[in-house]
Parts: C-alpha cells; sequence; structure tokens
C-alpha cells in the first residue's frame, strides 16, 4: 500500500518545528506502525535526510514509550491499543497519516516525536511506593489478600504511563495515571498506611508538573491503551477528600 | 493557602450542587403559575411575599448570591489555568470523537447560563427588590402579571427556551460530575447517579421551559 505521511519535525526543545510531508510507495498491510516507521527511516537515511526520532522499547505493549498521535487521536483510531500494536491494516491505501508527539507543557517535546515524560517519574517518585521494611521475606499468608481485590488492584497497576491519558484531554489532566497508582494502593493493606501521605503529595506534584483540572470528560478512559477506569479518579478524589479532612 | 486542582474542582462541585438544590425549590414555586384562573395570581404573589421576609429564605439567599459567584469565579480559573497547559495545538485533531460534546464545554454552557441569570434578574428580581410593582387585590407585590406580561413576548419565550437546554446539558455533566469530583467511586452507585442525573435534569429543565410556553401560549 501507499502512504502519504505528514510527520512533525523538529530538531530539539529549542528549535520551533513544523509538520513535513513524505511518501511512502511500498508499505506491507502487516507491518506495525513502527515497522512502517523504520522504513520510512530508512528511504530518508538513503536520500541523507535526517531520520524521524520516535520512542519504542518493547514493541509489545507495554513499555508506554511509543505513544504518539496518530491522524487526531492517541496511539491511532483502534481503540485500546498502543502504538506498536497498531497495525498498518487498520489504514486505507493511499490513506493521509498525520503524526504528532503528544502535547502538554509538561512533556516537552526532546526530538520530533519523542517527548520527556519524566513529569510521570516524579509524580511517582513522590508517593506512588509502599515502604517495607528489608530482611528476611515475611510469611506469605500473614498478609492475605482475597483474590478480587488483587484482581481489582492489578487492574489499576496495568498502567504502563504511555501518557495517552493526558493527550487526549482537553485540559492536559494527568489525573488518570496519578489516580491509577493512588488507588493500585489504596485498594491493598500494604498500601493502606502511607494512604494519606500519598494521595496528598501525588496530588500536589501532579499539580506543580503543570498538568490540567480534570473535569471529567473521560476522554482519557477512551484513549487508554490499557482500559484504566475513570473510576479510579473517582477513588483518588475519595483518598484526597478523605486525607484532606482528616490531616491534622 | 495555596489550592490543588482537586480543592478548586471540590468548590465547583459543592457551589454547583447548592444551585441544583435550589433549582428544584425555585422550580416548585414556579409551578404555581400553571394554576388555573384566578387562584394562579392570589397564590404566586402571596408565596412570593411569604419568600421575600422570610429569614431561613434570607439566608438561603445569600448563600445562593455566595455561590453564583464562586462558581463562576472557580470556572473562570478553573477553564483559564485549563488552556495555559498546552501550547502547540495538534495540527489535525480527533479527539472529539472520545468525549461527548457537552463534557468539553461546560465553560460555554455556563455562559449562556450567565447570559441568561443576568436577564433574569434584571426582569425579575431587580425590580420586584428594588423597582415600582402595583399591588394586587390582597395587597401583595404583583410579580404574577408581570411574569405573564414578559412571557407573552414570543422572542423571550423562545431565548427562555433555547437556555434551559443549554442549563439541561450543564446539569447532565455537572450533577455527575460533582458525585465524581466528590469521590463516589463504587460503580453500582456511580451508575445510579448517572440515571439520577439525566432525570433530574431533564426534569427541572422541561419543567423550567414549560410554563413560559404554557403561559405564552394558553394564559
Ligand atoms: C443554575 C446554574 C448552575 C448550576 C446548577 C451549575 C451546576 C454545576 C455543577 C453541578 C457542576 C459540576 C462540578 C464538578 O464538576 O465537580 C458544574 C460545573 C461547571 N460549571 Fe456550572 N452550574 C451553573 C451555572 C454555571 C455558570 C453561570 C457558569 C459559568 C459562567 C458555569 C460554569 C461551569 C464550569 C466551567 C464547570 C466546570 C465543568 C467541569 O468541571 O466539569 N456554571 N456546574
Ligand atoms: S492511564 Fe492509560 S493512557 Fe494514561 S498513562 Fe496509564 S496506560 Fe497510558
Ligand atoms: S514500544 Fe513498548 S508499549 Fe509500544
Amino acid at each position: 500500500m501507499r502512504l502519504r505521511l505528514k510527520i512533525w519535525r523538529q530538531e530539539s526543545n529549542e528549535i520551533t518545528g513544523r509538520m513535513e510531508s513524505y511518501e511512502l510507495k511500498e508499505v506491507n498491510e502487516e507491518m506495525s506502525f513502527l515497522e512502517m516507521l523504520d522504513v520510512l527511516n530508512e528511504q530518508l537515511m538513503q536520500q541523507g535526510i535526517r531520520p524521524v526520532e520516535f520512542d519504542h522499547d518493547c514493541r509489545e505493549g507495554i513499555c508506554g514509550q511509543c505513544g504518539v498521535m496518530i491522524n487526531g487521536e492517541p496511539h491511532g483510531p483502534l481503540q485500546n491499543t498502543t502504538t506498536c500494536q497498531l497495525h498498518m491494516r487498520t489504514f486505507r491505501d493511499g490513506e493521509e497519516i498525520y503524526i504528532e508527539p503528544f502535547r502538554a507543557l509538561a512533556f516537552p517535546v526532546k526530538c520530533d516525536l519523542k517527548i520527556d515524560r519524566s513529569a510521570f517519574d516524579r509524580i511517582i517518585q513522590s508517593g506512588g511506593f509502599i515502604s517495607v521494611d528489608t530482611g528476611q521475606a515475611p510469611e506469605a499468608n500473614s498478609t492475605r489478600i482475597p483474590v478480587p481485590v488483587a484482581e481489582s488492584a492489578f487492574d489499576s497497576a496495568a498502567c504502563i504511563g504511555c501518557g495517552a491519558c493526558v493527550a487526549a484531554c482537553k485540559n492536559t489532566s494527568a489525573a488518570l495515571f496519578t489516580s491509577a497508582k493512588i488507588t493500585h494502593l489504596a485498594k491493598l493493606p500494604q498500601g493502606k498506611t502511607e494512604a494519606q501521605e500519598r494521595v496528598l503529595h501525588m496530588v500536589a506534584q501532579m499539580d506543580a508538573e503543570g498538568f490540567g483540572h480534570c473535569t471529567n470528560t473521560e476522554a482519557c478512559e477512551a484513549a487508554c491503551p490499557q482500559e484504566i477506569s475513570v473510576l479510579n479518579i473517582a477513588r483518588m478524589n475519595w483518598e484526597f477528600n478523605k486525607a484532606h479532612i482528616m490531616r491534622k | 493557602m495555596t489550592q490543588s486542582t482537586l480543592t478548586r474542582k471540590i468548590w465547583m462541585a459543592l457551589t454547583g450542587l447548592f444551585l441544583c438544590f435550589f433549582l428544584i425549590i425555585h422550580l416548585l414555586g414556579n409551578l404555581q403559575l400553571l394554576i388555573p384562573g384566578p387562584a394562579s395570581k392570589e397564590q404566586f404573589n402571596a408565596y412570593s411575599q411569604l419568600l421575600s421576609g422570610n429569614i431561613i429564605i434570607k439566608i438561603i439567599a445569600y448563600i445562593l448570591y455566595a455561590s453564583i459567584i464562586a462558581h463562576v469565579v472557580y470556572a473562570i480559573i478553573i477553564t483559564v489555568m485549563n488552556t495555559r497547559t498546552r501550547n502547540v495545538k495538534y495540527h489535525y485533531d480527533k479527539r472529539g470523537n472520545l468525549s461527548k460534546w457537552y463534557t468539553r464545554n461546560m465553560g460555554v454552557l455556563g455562559t449562556i447560563i450567565f447570559i441568561f441569570l443576568v436577564i433574569h434578574f434584571r426582569d425579575f428580581w431587580y425590580v420586584y427588590k428594588f423597582g415600582e410593582l402595583p399591588l394586587d387585590e390582597h395587597g401583595h407585590k404583583d410579580l404574577y402579571t408581570l411574569v405573564i406580561t414578559v412571557y407573552s413576548e414570543l422572542w423571550y419565550v423562545v431565548i427562555y427556551v433555547i437556555c434551559m437546554i443549554a442549563l439541561c446539558y450543564h446539569l447532565i455533566h455537572g450533577f455527575f460530575s460533582a458525585a465524581r469530583t466528590l469521590g463516589l467511586y463504587h460503580p453500582k452507585y456511580v451508575r445510579w447517579i448517572r440515571i439520577l442525573g439525566w432525570v433530574y435534569s431533564v426534569g427541572i429543565c422541561a419543567g423550567f421551559a414549560f410554563i413560559p410556553v404554557y403561559v405564552h401560549f394558553l394564559k
């Protein structure tokens, strides 16, 4: 299949970028989206043009590195799929495809489609952990967690930190990402002890990074490759309100 | 104290919910305009007089003014701060597919409601409190005749109905959104609140919109 690509090119954060057009004449439908970009880059290198930089690591939908805006939607038109798991059979022959980096002041563009997601790391560092004593492993049955609770905590823990929720949100809110971690730990007995500080610190960090106010449009859930539920945001709000009222 | 994104949302939710509660009382009062015959006028004017003298109603009125102001101020703060979180627009933007239009346009819907409120306060509230209203045969200020006169203008009725449609969409999202902001996370009750929000919003707005239409065409 043939494709016309419009790709955001930006050499570095200091230089303003622009959209550039490229043509690919022979794309296999079975290629993944990133493989299609690999083919483009080979073609560009042969022509002496700087290849398009994009982030990727696992290429199997678990690392959360590859997210880009494809035809105006995070990770492209296929629901609940990362960019690396998107295949060219989703597109039509001769289609024009717009590829842009996720846009947020909190996610500065590093180069072309690569963005700096370290704002997410700092949110996790501010409270997305549990403190445990080192030493011998505790007796396995000393903390009992019913399977449904473990499963539901795992649903929240499934977030891969890709940033699609932020990119999809008209308010650039990181509520879905932040709430997924808060909820994951709030559901488990190990997370209870630090629940209060966790939610207060993580929300404060989320704000400090410059993300917007969540207005519950729920676009994040629709864009999320991991189907993280917006009920996580409700749980975060609950934990936050509780912590706010109870704190000394 | 510096506020967080979530505390600002809590104030939006609390003031919004108070306005929702007020709308119920307001609608129940207005329904007296539908009573057939002269009893309607007598009862509506007496009711208006009763409200303006009551201390509890006075307190509620002040909470109401404060709520409207706080709700609008926070709406502006939140909306402005949110627009400052992204400085480059997407060249090709299909994110509209991901959410409902009215959830993304609460500010626009709110502005329509705000313009309506200004007109509404000027026409009725201001005239009743500070204007010269003739008295009816029972010695009550004749708000009834004023309302009927205003509603006899077709353009006014049309604007009124359009504003109620805007209010309806604002409430459908607002009611549910407020429950989420306050932290309702149990899936079953979230479903119930969504349904309750629909019933409430459509009920309130259809009720308010019906009154001027009825008065215009049938009184
Ligand atoms: C009778 C009048 C009104 C009622 C009953 C009402 C109700 C509500 C409720 C319940 C919310 C949800 C709060 C939340 O998301 O937590 C809300 C949000 C909002 N309202 Fe109002 N409102 C009214 C008037 C207005 C006016 C006059 C404006 C603007 C000038 C406005 C602008 C907004 C905005 C921007 C939001 C934020 C949307 C969001 O966070 O999802 N509202 N309103
Ligand atoms: S919540 Fe979903 S969209 Fe957001 S970062 Fe996690 S996986 Fe990506
Ligand atoms: S490359 Fe790891 S999720 Fe796509």
